[in-house]
């Protein structure tokens, strides 16, 4: 049978412009100030034309008509299909407090793993520097750090007065250095977790030579007192990215979860958003702290201070991502 | 080719971009990203005259933000889209057809860290080439592909011909027979030869609807006075124009009925 394209175009002509201009004004405005009339009447519109489309396919094979039409339907049914989670207003205070250490918590293992990695690092790299002191030149990424450390405490010891100077831009420059790595930490989950494990190694190996540096030449407070302020809030921001890594890692392999690939993809998907977004608040607090405080040292600020400073951070860190967003037990009666 | 079968059982398929004109698309969004960097920077120059470390500091969180966030905030605000491939008529989509979450929006950009390793995409352009859907790691992980987006007008039946003279139609035994001769293929192979013959050339043009017009005059044989001085084109138009009943008082401007919903 051979329809009547004449006939066909001009019957349904009218009902194509109303659901493209439909589709224009919708791109314009959220849905939300659509009147359900209007939204009934769009819905009508896109069922009729997927209609024609079929109409017109069965009859009429490769032409411009179905082109057309396959370009309406396929907007429309985006259009229809899940709008209502983008027309979500965000809440940056309920994300934060709420959603995120909620995040957190539901792919807790995952933490953990990038804790025991980072752990792993640190062992090798301060089992490096105490065995081998020649390591230290290999592992240290930054030049100040592969000096005799008790002859930088001395040093930094000498000041006396508080500068602000050039720490605007120190700060900065820390915030998104450390958001980059943050990112490709993540990132690197694509490659089925080892990209991500492997640069959480990787830090753990500098951290822990750092740290056996210190401790091997007796510094330990001026090595507490420098790190912990700032370290206590970038550390774990590293590793809930390494975490974020490692789920996207999970993903990909796919253990004991019969979903598809795909599928267990687009499940993790807005946690990985949440995850990174919490990351780089945390970063900005961190990169503050360390441009602002962290890099002073006594006579100017006692060690004590920072110390204090930096444990009540890790405690308030530890408390804001193990309780908060928990909703409130009730008590049955 | 995407296709996507809606719930309804409805199919319509969604054209995928390749790897070059995306490349492309990128140029495009590098070039603006410059050029907005290079704004940025003198901007940020005024304060250097109130504060270098200010001024130092504001340039870090800028241009960090510029370089991460172009691809995030476009994409999100133009429904896919940035100014590369809105010039170039592309567009991110779900791979299943649906609306883009902000969350597929920010993986498939963050992932860009490893896609572009260890320069110029080499990874995300690798992985690109050899998928079937020409997804790089970002897309693969936020499930979106990036589809071409061609303008599609609305069809025009005027453009192959109903209106003009048909002189078949005055032989009304011959073009029902014909009618019922021709198959719902074969006329759709001649509707897409009319609405396409200004994209041959010439040589193919002629091919085309020789071949065409041999086969249907081998179908029914229509008078001489019929068919006299009309070139194949011409003959396959009226072949269209019979089967479809495009007829000259149907085809007038602005035939279109009001709305009879």
């Amino acid at each position: 049978m051979i329809i009547n394209l004449q006939n066909f175009i001009d019957r349904e002509q009218p009902v194509w412009d109303e659901l493209d201009a439909l589709l224009v004004r919708i791109g314009r405005e959220p849905f939300g100030s659509f009147k359900l009339d209007e939204l009934k009447r769009f819905h009508y519109l896109a069922e009729r034309t997927s209609a024609d489309l079929i109409h017109i396919r069965e009859f009429v094979t490769q032409t411009e008509l179905q082109a057309y039409l396959e370009s309406l339907v396929s907007r429309a049914y985006s259009e229809i299909q899940e709008k209502h989670t983008n027309s979500m207003r965000f809440k940056p205070i309920h994300w934060f407090f709420k959603t995120f250490p909620r995040t957190f918590r539901k792919h807790a293992r995952c933490f953990g793993l990038a804790v025991a990695i980072t752990l792993l690092g640190s062992l090798f790299g301060g089992g490096a520097v105490l065995f081998d002191p020649d390591a230290k030149a290999a592992i240290m990424p930054f030049s100040h750090l592969g000096g005799d450390p008790s002859e930088r405490v001395a040093n930094e010891e000498k000041t006396d007065e508080l500068k602000l100077e050039g720490k605007g831009a120190f700060s900065a420059m820390l915030m998104t250095h450390n958001t980059k790595v943050s990112i490709l930490v993540l990132a690197l989950g694509i490659s089925f977790g080892v990209g991500s494990t492997v640069l959480l190694f990787y830090n753990g190996v500098i951290l822990g030579a750092v740290m056996a540096d210190y401790l091997i030449a007796g510094e330990g407070t001026f090595l507490t007192a420098w790190l912990l302020p700032h370290g206590s809030v970038e550390i774990p921001a590293i590793l809930i990215a390494g975490q974020a890594g490692l789920i996207l890692g999970g993903a990909m392999i796919g253990w004991s979860n019969r979903l598809s690939m795909k599928m267990r993809l687009r499940a993790i998907v807005p946690d990985l958003t949440t995850l990174i977004g919490g990351v780089a608040c945390l970063l900005v607090w961190a990169g503050i702290v360390e441009a602002y405080f962290s890099q002073d040292h006594e006579p100017v600020l006692p060690y004590a201070l920072k110390i204090s400073v930096g444990a009540i951070e890790l405690i308030l860190l530890f408390a804001f991502l193990t309780f908060s967003g928990r909703e409130p037990v009730e008590v049955q009666h | 080719m995407q296709n996507i079968r809606t719930p309804e059982g409805v199919v319509f398929s969604l054209m995928l971009a390749s790897p070059i004109i995306r490349m492309l698309a990128w140029l495009v969004d590098l070039l603006v990203i410059g050029t907005v960097t290079w704004i940025l920077r003198m901007v940020v120059g005024l304060f250097l005259l109130v504060s270098m470390d200010f001024a130092v500091a504001l340039w870090f969180i800028i241009s960090f933000i510029v370089t991460i966030g172009y691809g995030i905030c476009f994409e999100w605000l133009w429904n896919g889209q940035t100014f590369g491939k809105r010039l170039l008529r592309l567009r991110v989509v779900d791979e299943g057809g649906l609306s883009l979450h902000f969350g597929q929006i920010v993986v498939r950009n963050l992932l860009r860290f490893v896609d572009q390793l260890p320069m110029f995409y080499f990874v995300g352009g690798t992985v690109a080439l050899l998928n079937a859907r020409a997804q790089r790691l970002g897309d693969l992980a936020a499930g979106t592909i990036v589809v071409r987006q061609p303008r599609i007008g609305s069809p025009d039946v005027d453009e192959i011909g109903g209106g003009k003279y048909n002189s078949f139609g005055l032989h009304p035994y011959l073009e029902a027979r014909l009618c019922s001769l021709v198959t719902p293929h074969e006329a759709s192979l001649a509707v897409s030869a009319l609405v396409r013959r200004n994209e041959f050339d010439d040589d193919a043009r002629l091919k085309v609807f020789r071949e065409l017009a041999a086969h249907f005059q081998a179908l029914v044989k229509f008078p001489p006075e019929a068919t006299e001085d009309i070139s194949d084109e011409q003959f396959v138009r009226n072949v269209v124009c019979s089967v479809y009943k495009l007829s000259e008082n149907q085809t007038g401007k602005n035939h279109v009925r009001k709305n009879t919903l």
